[in-house]
């Protein structure tokens, strides 16, 4: 088997290289500012997911609700390597890369509640939502098709001739369509400025990697268009920044695409109805323990001496912020009937 | 006894080509295999191979003969042992030669077109949207939807067209001819044989704001970017709260076109029209393939734009107007009448119109009216006819089963059913796969015949 590998790394003779940027030693140091935004953006998705599981449990929201906890440090991580203009596109476990893009707490959670303060009118739900201000262009519910939507992104900022790159987020189990590989070969052939950021959280739905995958080392997946990629520790923010700062470079100097496997795990289930049978409770607590994005940030804060009291402001801003969007989620009126027949044409 | 060569069928649809150029002289020598001429077809230039040895004896059509019609003698080729004495020898039909010989383009067109479905004439009724007075030119559909794109990418620097075989090849049926050369590469693209993300590009590109003109080769094709159309395009301006729409048009050929079977032949425009976010145009005259397109493009949504591949040859007067642009959604009375409406779109006008003419014969006078638009559908058009005429048939090439007829019928019930002489009659596909065979094929597609007997029926006669 290790001999197939092999022949495999050695047959196709990547010049762009398929590094291993986790293995190669830990990545560079975050300033102390840097490490307290990641702290403090971590946080907000942690909290404001966790918020969302809970008005899930009380039917405050409804329909499926995906939740992001445990793979926050790739949208914090990757955010910090972009420019404004840039721009972003993600599956249905969408709520942590609109937090990350700036969008407001408030307008996302109303959203998830189905009123008229969502960022949809209350007429897309978690899986759908969008901000042209923010250059987030959603949220989309049918695996696979935001990747091609994203080449597309790319495809318009090379028409436009401006330097802009453009983040096509999805997961391991969408790597399985077909039309990602469509999309690699368009956006290869025609140098598109996208990066394929690849959240292998090791289950899709209640299948594992290993049972769904013949290749299950992501960032190969564009060998065969010579398409680079690397795979990264999505569990450690300064690894997901460096490694995207390396794409965002090759992205704007007209290199085309490039591939970024994130390597993480959701804590909770695939949606708010998931039986959890296909894992142990001991594997998931093992990578919260051992493992776990913010934590990581936390330590390093408190071994450079950060005072617990400075931590704990922070926690203390991004509760509130919370709160209120739950407040608000929950007392903003539903949409107007009327809003029934709008938005269908423009 | 000499041989002699006919005009080939190059493609499903060719009826007749010219012959641009011969490569053989009369008294040369020709082996099997030899390319003897070159054909241009309205799809592509051809080359033709002689499949006989011997000597090319006469050249009956000389080159640059336009509208030849398929299997008229071209040449003859003298086979050993034989002169060109022997050529009076040679077989064939008298009324062929005559028009060979003559190469009279309008004798050849008129005998090709006996078969084929009407080209669209003026409309009985002047569209409004014409000034008075305006000069009309003649153009095929094919050259009318070419201008139509390359006058709104002169336009506007957002729009470009990407498909498969649109830019180098000059388009499968031709359609984008010539647009690489006056736009270049970076607008007019190639794509590889990948519906599903191309599709998805377009989408992406438009929602940042650009304007894709995505060529499906065929329809057919396009199932296999169902989900980038309806649930990408379509949905996204409403799940967005109506902050991201795109802007696209989504344009190729539909419905059966001849003898290429059931893959190749189904008609969308039910599948489409079902689905609200999307406007679907259907256009029948050559004028409306210009002007509807132009509006497509210009339209802020998703956009089907449902060409008919029978139609792509047929010439028809286009106004000569600086912006010819007609609005999405209004039909067109293409003939008026009393005693029947007729309601027809694309290709199905054909036999519509072909059936107002029997049924005058019969003095019975039917309104025609042309959809051009599918949705949204122009339903007070219908039902101002049915309240004047007591009776209606629809004809599509489609099948039955929820089909645009049922919802026409429909409408025409909930909106006029107290001035309905008769029950809404239906002609349509018929509920099977498209049949290969020349003769079942033609039997699974409506008939001029079938229109009549039902808008006879629709009049109780």
């Amino acid at each position: 088997m290790a001999a197939a590998k092999k022949s495999v790394t050695k047959e196709t003779g990547q010049e762009k290289g398929q590094e291993k940027a986790s293995g190669a030693g830990s990545p560079p140091d975050f300033t102390r500012e840097q490490e307290l935004r990641a702290l403090r953006d971590m946080l907000l998705i942690r909290r404001f997911e966790e918020k969302a599981g809970q008005l899930y449990g009380m039917g405050a929201i409804g329909g499926f609700c995906h939740l992001y906890i445990g793979q926050e440090a790739i949208v914090v991580g990757m955010q910090m390597a972009l420019k404004q203009g840039d721009q972003v596109i993600t599956g249905y476990r969408d709520h942590g890369h609109m937090l990350a893009c700036g969008m407001e707490a408030n307008g996302v959670m109303a959203e998830l509640t189905g009123r008229q303060g969502g960022y949809s009118k209350g007429k897309g739900g978690s899986m759908h939502m969008f901000s042209k201000e923010k250059n987030f262009f959603g949220g989309h519910g049918i695996v696979g098709a935001q990747v091609s939507l994203g080449t597309g992104l790319a495809f318009a900022n090379r028409y436009r001739g401006n330097d802009f790159v453009s983040l096509a987020y999805f997961g391991d189990g969408a790597s399985n369509q077909g039309q990602v590989y469509e999309s690699f070969n368009m956006a290869e052939l025609w140098k598109l400025p996208v990066i394929y950021i690849i959240e292998n959280n090791r289950y899709a739905m209640g299948t594992s990697v290993s049972r769904a995958s013949a290749q299950t080392d992501f960032s190969k997946r564009g060998i065969s268009f010579n398409i680079p990629g690397e795979q990264v520790d999505g569990m450690d923010v300064r690894a997901v920044k460096a490694a995207g700062d390396k794409a965002v470079a090759w992205c704007r100097a007209g290199k085309g695409p490039f591939i970024l496997e994130m390597q993480t795990y959701r804590y909770r289930g695939h949606s708010m109805s998931d039986p959890a049978k296909y894992r142990t409770r001991e594997e998931v607590d093992k990578v919260r323990h051992d493992q776990d994005p913010i934590e990581q940030v936390r330590n390093r804060l408190l071994a450079a001496k950060v005072s617990e009291q400075e931590l704990k402001a922070i926690d203390a801003e991004v509760r509130e912020i919370v709160n209120a969007s739950a407040d608000f989620a929950q007392k903003d009126p539903e949409p107007d009937a009327s809003e029934l027949y709008t938005d269908i044409y423009r | 006894m000499p041989i002699q060569v006919l005009m080939p069928a190059l493609s499903p649809t060719m009826e007749k080509g010219n012959l641009s150029k011969w490569l053989k002289k009369e008294g040369e020598a020709i082996k099997s295999g030899d390319v003897i001429a070159e054909i241009e077809t309205d799809k592509a230039t051809m080359e033709v191979e002689a499949t006989d040895e011997g000597t090319l004896g006469k050249i009956l059509i000389p080159e640059g003969t336009a509208d030849v019609a398929v299997n008229t003698p071209i040449a003859t080729i003298l086979s050993d042992g034989e002169s060109a004495d022997d050529l009076g020898k040679a077989p064939a039909p008298a009324k062929q030669e005559k028009a060979a010989e003559q190469a009279a383009p309008a004798e050849v067109r008129e005998t090709a077109k006996a078969e084929a479905p009407a080209a669209p004439k003026a409309a009985a009724v002047p569209d409004p949207e014409i000034p008075e007075g305006t000069e009309m030119v003649t153009m095929t559909i094919r050259e009318a939807l070419r201008d139509a794109m390359a006058e709104e990418m002169r336009r506007d620097a957002d729009v470009f067209v990407m498909g498969e075989e649109v830019a180098e090849y000059q388009g499968a049926y031709k359609v984008t001819q010539g647009l690489l050369q006056e736009f270049g590469a970076k607008r007019v693209i190639d794509t590889p044989i990948t519906e599903h993300g191309f599709a998805g590009i377009g989408v992406g590109a438009a929602m940042a704001g650009l304007k894709p003109i995505v060529e499906f080769m065929t329809f057919n094709f396009a199932m296999q970017a169902m989900d980038q159309i309806i649930n990408s395009a379509a949905k996204t301006l409403y799940m967005s709260g109506g902050q991201m729409g795109c802007s696209i048009v989504f344009r190729g050929p539909n419905g059966a076109a001849a003898r290429v079977g059931a893959q190749h032949s189904q008609d969308y425009s039910a599948w489409y029209s079902q689905v609200p976010g999307l406007k679907v145009i259907a256009p029948f005259s050559a004028a409306d393939y210009k002007g509807l397109l132009k509006a497509a493009i210009r339209d802020p949504n998703p956009v089907i734009f449902l060409e008919n591949e029978m139609l792509y040859g047929h010439s028809g007067e286009v106004p000569k107007l600086d912006d010819y642009v007609i609005p999405i959604g209004k039909a067109r009375i293409a003939r008026s009448g009393s005693h029947v409406t007729i309601v027809s779109w694309s290709n199905g006008m054909s036999y519509a119109l072909k059936a107002a003419d029997e049924l005058a014969k019969e003095g019975i006078e039917a309104e025609v009216i042309d959809l051009r638009t599918l949705r949204p559908m122009d339903t007070d058009t219908i039902v101002a006819s049915v309240k004047k005429t007591g009776r209606a048939v629809t004809v599509e090439e489609g099948w039955q089963q929820n089909g645009v007829g049922a919802e026409i019928a429909a409408r025409i019930m909930e909106h006029a059913f107290d001035y309905l002489d008769a029950p809404v009659g239906r002609v349509s596909g018929k509920d099977v796969p498209m049949p290969y065979a020349a003769n079942l094929e033609k039997l699974a597609l409506p008939s001029v015949a079938e229109v009549v007997a039902a808008a006879k029926a629709a009049c109780y006669r």
